[in-house]
């Protein structure tokens, strides 16, 4: 995993644990990595990979059973979108719509385009 | 696990290097240890270790005065010093040697992470490139299993994938009971390990806080122009970096770089922050 510079370390984890989920790399009720496992692999502090699964945890996107982990939450699926359209929203769509202004982009273009991206993107 | 009530500590008597320096420390923590040169980094580092002696005010390590150098504290303590001399004999003397100072000494743990860094075991030490050494006493200081790791520099002389092995063993090495010090220049190889800066600069702790508390109370971000919200800023290519207030609770990385140049040079309008 690469670190991006602007944003916070324990919040680019958290992403990387959502798109893990996602991707169906880690189902429901399935263990997550432990704290130091996730640290390790990340070369990161593991105060700060706890402070990430505090966050998961408050979203209900993974769970605390005690003694023995962190699981996927039951809805951690809905709740991972959730999570990232919130921040998409906040985050990224303004850079966007910000862009699609100063450039002149219409709505018909933009349509045309996101379909295009789609379909080559995600049914090849 | 460390208190420092106003050390003061000085090479020469009339000139002194820390003016009743205060400084609490707890277990659990990576705590980066940062200045310029000449800040007294390593000083304070030797202190800790009881290498070298303050002129006056109290220091309690784990319960004890580390000047008086008493073997149950020595054996609780790893100290990887930034210049060191490994003696010429192979591997295995070395640890008959010293291995015997620390009880709780951990032979299979040693020969891991002796692998993790591919040193060659059958070499004597002094035949060893500088890296190779550093790797050695790293090792060995780790698998002290002491309570208290003091690194100054450990990333000197590391090759490009060794710092990164450096890291995950650092990352695995952090347990409740321990506390972690390390002293660097190389900000960028330790700052996603650190979790709490401790700045040194005109004989004091300029500052010292969580990575939590930092960003909490600052934001680090590209801006386009400055403004008088701006406490700190340094020209880069798309704008200025700038360290400001974080009045609006936005989430941003810190930039240690930044932060220190930060600390260096508006010590004045950072104090009030974190008071």
């Amino acid at each position: 995993m690469e670190f991006r510079d602007n944003k916070a370390i324990y919040l680019q984890i958290a992403a990387y644990v959502c798109e893990h989920i996602l991707l169906g790399k880690w189902k429901v009720d399935e263990k997550v990595s432990s704290v130091r496992e996730m640290a390790v692999t990340l070369e990161v502090n593991p105060n700060t990979v706890m402070r990430t699964y505090e966050l998961l945890q408050n979203k209900n996107i993974i769970s605390n059973k005690r003694g023995i982990g962190f699981f996927v939450a039951e809805d951690a699926l809905k709740n991972v979108k959730d999570y990232l359209k919130t921040q998409f929203i906040e985050e990224e769509l303004p850079v966007v719509f910000r862009n699609v202004y100063l450039l002149n982009i219409g709505f018909d273009e933009l349509e045309t385009r996101y379909n295009t991206f789609v379909k080559e993107t995600f049914n090849p | 696990m460390i208190k420092i009530n106003n050390l003061n500590f000085g090479y020469s008597k009339h000139q002194l290097l820390f003016k009743n320096l205060s400084m609490q420390l707890s277990n659990g923590h990576i705590y980066g240890l940062l200045g310029k040169n000449g800040a007294g980094k390593s000083t304070l580092l030797k202190n800790l270790a009881g290498l070298v002696y303050a002129e006056s005010g109290s220091m309690d390590v784990l319960g004890y005065n580390p000047a008086k150098r008493q073997p149950a504290l020595l054996e609780q303590i790893c100290f990887i010093p930034e210049e060191f001399y490994l003696p010429s004999v192979k591997i295995d003397a070395y640890v008959k040697a010293n291995a015997v100072f620390y009880p709780n000494f951990d032979h299979p743990y040693f020969t891991s992470l002796l692998a993790e860094f591919d040193i060659p075991v059958g070499q004597k030490l002094i035949n060893m490139s500088y890296g190779q050494k550093k790797k050695v006493i790293i090792a060995f200081g780790l698998a002290t299993n002491a309570k208290l790791i003091i690194m100054d520099e450990p990333t000197n002389g590391l090759d490009i994938p060794s710092k990164a092995q450096f890291r995950k063993i650092m990352a695995s090495a952090l347990t409740e009971d321990r506390c972690i010090i390390i002293s660097t220049h190389q900000v960028r190889d330790l700052d996603n390990l650190i979790d709490t800066v401790i700045m040194l600069d005109e004989n004091s702790v300029a500052l010292k806080a969580s990575v939590e508390e930092i960003t909490d109370k600052l934001v680090f971000k590209r801006v386009k122009e400055i403004d008088e919200t701006v406490i700190y800023s340094e020209p880069s290519l798309a704008g200025f970096n700038a360290v400001m207030p974080n009045f609006h609770k936005e989430d941003s990385k810190l930039d240690l770089e930044l932060l220190f140049n930060a600390v260096l040079a508006e010590k004045n309008k950072l104090k009030p922050i974190f008071n």
